[in-house]
């Protein structure tokens, strides 16, 4: 890690931003946010001088790319979505790829400006912010750079980009809430942990076992809190239901943290917890340590929130390179969700961020 | 009311937790009257001007002011204000990070925008007026403490006042600045306005008072035109006993016979707080002292002693031995004791207990993992509170609710309490009363005669001519002489101060 | 004498305890069943005592040993540290560095109390680092500790490379959990052993006599041979020896750390813990014993209303309620009028004899 000032330690404060899209549900960590924010600082003035992965003498078939993300330090979603970025755009793969971080949306439009100076073939855009990107776009497009936003959407208009290629956070919900009925327990008493209250993962989360407990008689909320993706909070929460002695069968968590923190308060008040047990875990974001709960059989499920959005890129990139169409703008990335009872050591590597 | 006067106060009653403070005093005060309020510390004067201004509410009792038909109600400091009792404490309540204009004009505005340029002319006009040597945008802080005490004067002389209250408000001024302090309540009398003027000292009683109440232990003792009451009666009055002559103090019966060797001697002390490198020494059972005006350096040169500011230079010896002093501790574990100038900001740990105020240094020379037990802590308490007399429902009693001279005894009893060699007391006897005043400079000349080393400075210079046996003056921060022997006398030191010998 | 000194000190613990009283009796009230402890097996089979009152023990001492050293900080500097929760993650952190470190497989690579010392050290180093500041470049302490508010929890991320690392070895979950045949909280023994130690401490050292001077007056401290900038430093030390053992209990509860939400607003509860025991914020007087009350009073609150299924983020706008109606009570405005209050009642009732 680079040395840092104070001074960058306070600015990166003040610049961790609340996060939207998938990223804000993989527990986001405000500290790793921070810490983020700080190498972004340094990294703001690096923006400039972004890492070319190419060698200069790079061949004329080489389609080059600048991407534009948010720091990968930011979270285990983020860095598995970079490392997924930096494994597709390779020289073997036929890419030039630059790269700039920056969790600041000014700092990203001043690398996308420098992209477009560099004449890239495409731009690939997680934004850090949903606005301002209007004119930095329609120069892109004036110079004819394909813009390719993923992660994350912004306000500007559709003809300015290519695709979007987001997740999806209600489908992410749903197919959490369609596995656990498919599960036909006689009754349903979950204990339902939230993450920050607004966020786009808890909405999605959220709306689909809101939507289902109203509409099925026997399934019921124990308990409906938010931990705010804070563990302790979790196990604190689970704790008191313990406590109160009031009976559930279902840990319902939107994401993995805080479904960590549940399973500890079981342990200590030695509710049996897994596949087959007492009482159902489920989790959100697909850690790797999560999946190897899985694996494990001490949890049952765990929804994927995708960050390797890598191989849709290169296929709309393919597709405009040959000249196809295009179909609809807004990709919506498959999903998964694991259950322990069918996931494999393959899929704990190939998906655990 | 009585006719021709602008404030009585009748059988006002007080109590504080286990006090008594005022028990039915009446005070009356005519208009252009100028009128002392006596008494020993606790005896009810400072209770009884917190009631007349709002600070505490009285138990009972009825307040009549000229120009109301019925009894003032007065619940806050604000209230006084408005009914126009004015009041200048004896400890500074001003805010010394603003300026002389601001903390003249604060809590005045009647929620107009402040006029700031208006302000501070009239701020400088009024001073001018006064003769007090103070800028209007000048920060307070950086006025002496006697300045800051006229600006406080001059604020509440600004305001209109029907009374204005005096409360030890000479304890910090030298003499020409009391003066014009006199030739301004003079002023002030002759346009009618009622004075409450309390003090210690007995000589500006006599200078400038037209009456005199005396108040003891929270009652009334009585009202007194000045001339039918001479001093002696005043002060018998005071401590309700007839006083031996404070003259005599001093005989030769108690001075100390023994071997006269250094205890301390410096040379070329100087410390961070500007003062010339000074040569200083003290033997063995003597009592000597600083004098000069305020502000001279004589304060100065004593906390360079006991390291209290930082020394940048000069070579000390303790009986003979060169030490190295750089901190108070180094000083202390030296047998050297300090009782600072300024009581509540250096002397008083003001929310403990009167014990632990007694048993703090002690406690820090005997080591920080080696604390007296509460019994040994307990038994010094007591033995120091029965030596001094201190005056305290407890020895838990927090020290911040004793009144000054006590407060002064305690600090003096946690000095005695380490035995030190060598006693310093800056001021021991400002703002205290007369009683406790001459028992503080009899225990001066009792610890001497024991062979303690005493440095004692005082503003009153008869004070120290009585105990001191040889005094250095000090003149702009240096030292300009020393008196001994037969020219310990009041005219000598003034023309060594004043610098008359012109040699 | 020591009657009046009795007295003087149950008034300022009388807060905390009234605090607990009311709280225990609305339970009592609303469900007695929050009372029932109930003797149950952990899944390692191990005896565990279960039930709210438990609960309030275990979750309550984290912030009771906090309270200990926030109430020295604060008596010394009269201020408050608001770096403590990113310094429990910069504890945790470091522990889980040395007992696991970077892609390490969760068995134990060193003793667990090497990593426990080497967080203590790591933690009284950025509680020195905070008292400096105080003491010696006399920042406002709360100033002073939001440098570390800041920057704490990157700094706990940095330790580990930004990697989360878990402990799978069992022994390891006995601090924040049960000892093997201890059906007792072990948060709630480590809270103890703090406990005694400060009693000890402000008994055969003359600590509290030096802080409470210190905190009320500096300079007459210092002419009475006192190091002011020692002690108000040596306050923010012992607060980091509090912060280490903090750090342990955290990290056992899960064998693992979440650098953003470890320990998060813990500076809040411990700051209210040294209020509700009716300390000063300004500094001064002190007393250890009310804070470690104030402590537990607030995990009392805190589970109530998770008992009561309050929404967890509204949590801290019920203690804002609590610390309001504390600080106006206290106050001494409110004071004044209930001994008003009390004088006139008397006075109406002699009136009524005579």
């Amino acid at each position: 890690m680079k040395k840092r000032t104070l001074a960058t330690m306070l600015m990166a404060s003040m610049t961790a931003v609340s996060l939207i899209g998938c990223g804000g549900g993989n527990a986001a960590t405000q500290a790793a946010a921070t810490t983020a924010a700080a190498e972004t600082t340094t990294a703001a003035a690096a923006a400039a001088e972004t890492t070319t992965a190419a060698p200069a003498e790079a061949q004329k078939e080489l389609i080059k790319v600048g991407i534009i993300n948010n720091d990968p330090n930011e979270s285990g979603y983020r860095t598995a979505n970079d490392a997924d970025l930096k494994a597709m755009f390779t020289e073997e793969n036929g890419y030039e790829a630059s790269f700039a971080y920056s969790l600041k949306n000014d700092e990203q439009i001043n690398a996308a400006q420098k992209f477009i100076q560099d004449e890239v073939d495409y731009l690939l855009l997680s934004a850090a912010d949903t606005s301002g990107w209007d004119s930095v776009l329609q120069d892109a497009q004036n110079a004819g750079i394909g813009v390719i936003l993923f992660d994350r959407t912004i306000d500007a208009s559709e003809d300015l980009y290519l695709a979007s290629i987001v997740s999806d956070m209600d489908k992410e919900g749903e197919t959490a809430v369609n596995w656990l009925a498919g599960q036909g327990l006689d009754e349903y008493n979950v204990i339902h942990i939230q993450g920050v209250m607004g966020s786009a993962a808890q909405r999605g989360r959220t709306g689909a076992l809101d939507a289902k407990v109203a509409a099925e008689a026997s399934w019921n909320l124990v308990t409906q809190q938010t931990a705010e993706w804070n563990s302790e909070k979790a196990q604190q929460i689970v704790q008191s239901v313990i406590d109160s002695g009031t009976p559930f069968n279902v840990i319902y968590a939107e994401n993995d943290d805080m479904a960590k923190g549940a399973v500890a308060a079981l342990d200590k008040a030695n509710i049996s917890h897994g596949v087959g047990k007492d009482v159902i875990v489920m989790g959100f974001d697909c850690n790797k340590w999560a999946l190897e709960e899985l694996l494990a059989q001490n949890w049952n499920y765990d929804g994927q929130c995708n960050p390797f959005q890598a191989s849709y890129i290169d296929a709309v990139i393919k597709k405009v390179e040959k000249g196809e169409e295009l179909g609809e703008k807004v990709i919506i990335m498959d999903e998964k969700g694991f259950d322990a009872t069918e996931i494999t050591k393959e899929d704990v590597e190939k998906y655990g961020i | 009311m009585k006719e021709n006067s602008v404030l009585e106060m009748r059988h006002i009653y007080k109590c504080f937790p286990g006090v008594r403070a005022l028990q039915g005093v009446d005070f009356t005060l005519g208009k252009g009257e100028i009128h002392a309020l006596m008494g020993e510390n606790g005896a009810g004067k400072s209770t009884l001007i917190k009631v007349l201004t709002g600070v505490y509410e009285k138990d009972e009792g009825e307040i009549y002011l000229d120009g109301l038909d019925k009894p003032a109600v007065i619940r806050s400091p604000q209230d006084a204000q408005r009914l126009g009792i004015s009041t200048v404490y004896q400890e500074i309540t001003l805010c010394p990070n603003l300026t002389v204009a601001e903390n003249m004009y604060i809590g005045r505005g009647t929620g107009r925008l402040t006029n700031w340029k208006q302000m501070n002319t009239d701020a400088d006009r009024i001073l001018t007026n006064l003769g007090i040597p103070a800028k209007a945008q000048q920060q307070l802080s950086d006025c002496s403490i006697a300045i800051q005490q006229m600006v406080a004067i001059a604020r509440a002389v600004d305001m209109d006042c029907k009374v204005l209250i005096l409360d030890e408000p000479t304890s910090s001024l030298d003499e020409s600045e009391v003066e014009k302090l006199f030739g301004l309540m003079r002023d002030l009398r002759a346009r009618g306005v009622g004075i409450i003027f309390v003090t210690h000292f007995l000589d500006q009683v006599y200078e400038v008072c037209d009456k005199i109440t005396v108040l003891r232990d929270g009652q009334l003792v009585g009202e007194y035109v000045i001339e039918e009451l001479p001093r002696v009666k005043l002060v018998a009055k005071m401590l309700g006993k007839e006083l031996d002559d404070m003259e005599e103090i001093k005989d030769e019966t108690n001075v100390y016979h023994g071997d006269d060797a250094y205890v301390f001697e410096a040379k070329g002390l100087q410390s961070e707080a500007g003062i010339k490198p000074f040569d200083f020494y003290i033997k063995k059972g003597e009592v000597n002292g600083f004098t000069g005006l305020l502000g001279s350096g004589r304060s100065e040169c004593v906390r360079a002693i006991f390291c209290a500011d930082k020394v940048t230079g000069g070579t000390v010896q303790m009986n003979g031995k060169p030490v190295k002093l750089t901190k108070p501790l180094d000083a202390m574990k030296n047998g050297i004791a300090y009782l600072p100038e300024d009581r509540k900001l250096d002397g008083i740990v003001g929310d403990l207990s009167v014990r632990e105020n007694i048993i703090l240094a002690a406690q820090v020379l005997k080591g920080f993992f080696k604390p007296f037990s509460r019994a040994e802590a307990n038994a010094f308490a007591d033995e120091y509170i029965k030596l001094l007399e201190i005056k305290t429902a407890s020895a838990d009693t927090p020290i911040k609710s004793l009144s000054g001279g006590n407060q002064q005894k305690v600090i003096l009893g946690r000095w005695l309490l380490t035995h030190p060699e060598y006693l310093i007391l800056d001021e021991p006897t400002r703002g205290i009363d007369i009683g406790t005043k001459i028992e503080i400079q009899k225990l001066v000349l009792k610890l001497a005669s024991e062979g303690m080393s005493v440095t004692f400075i005082s503003s009153e210079t008869d004070e120290m001519l009585r105990t001191c046996s040889r005094l250095v003056v000090m003149r702009d921060r240096r030292v300009v002489g020393e008196l001994s022997g037969f020219d310990l006398t009041q005219g000598k030191v003034m023309e060594t101060i004043a610098g008359g010998d012109a040699s | 004498m020591t009657l009046k000194k009795h007295i003087s000190v149950s008034k300022q613990i009388f807060i905390p305890i009234a605090a607990l009283v009311l709280l225990a009796v609305f339970n009592l009230l609303v469900d007695p069943a929050f009372f029932k402890i109930s003797l149950g097996h952990n899944s390692a089979g191990d005896p565990v005592l279960t039930g709210y009152l438990m609960t309030i023990l275990d979750y309550g001492s984290e912030v009771a040993i906090l309270a200990i050293g926030m109430t020295l900080v604060t008596a010394a500097s009269g201020g408050q540290d608001i770096s403590v929760g990113a310094a429990v993650a910069i504890a945790g952190s470091v522990i889980l560095r040395i007992l696991v470190g970077i892609g390490g497989d969760g068995s134990l690579r060193a003793p667990i109390f090497v990593g426990f010392l080497a967080a203590c050290v790591v933690s009284m180093l950025f509680g020195a680092f905070n008292g400096m500041l105080v003491a010696v470049f006399k920042i406002q302490p709360m100033v002073a500790t939001l440098i570390l508010y800041t920057a704490g929890r990157s700094i706990a991320a940095w330790i580990n490379n930004n990697e989360l690392p878990i402990v799978t070895d069992k022994s390891f979950t006995y601090f924040g959990g049960f000892i093997p045949g201890i059906p007792i909280p072990t948060p709630f023994f480590l809270a103890v052993v703090c406990i005694v130690a400060a009693l000890l401490a402000l008994k055969f050292t003359n600590l509290g006599l030096y802080t409470q001077a210190v905190g009320i007056n500096a300079s007459s401290s210092r002419l009475n041979g006192i190091n002011p900038v020692f002690i108000k430093w040596l306050s923010f030390v012992l607060l980091g020896l509090c912060v280490a053992v903090v750090g342990l209990i955290k990290t056992s509860r899960l064998s693992s750390i979440n650098y953003s939400v470890i320990a998060k607003d813990i500076e809040m509860d411990a700051i209210l813990a040294v209020a509700l025991g009716g300390n000063a914020l300004s500094g001064g007087k002190f007393n250890i014993m009310a804070s470690i009350m104030g402590a537990y009073v607030i995990q009392f609150l805190t589970t109530t209303l998770y008992k009561f299924n309050v929404s967890s983020d509204a949590l801290p706008a019920y203690k804002a309620v609590v610390v309001i109606l504390l600080v106006v009570i206290s106050s001494p405005t409110v004071k004044d009028k209930l001994i008003g209050l009390q004088k006139r009642m008397k006075q109406q009732k002699g009136g009524g004899q005579s």
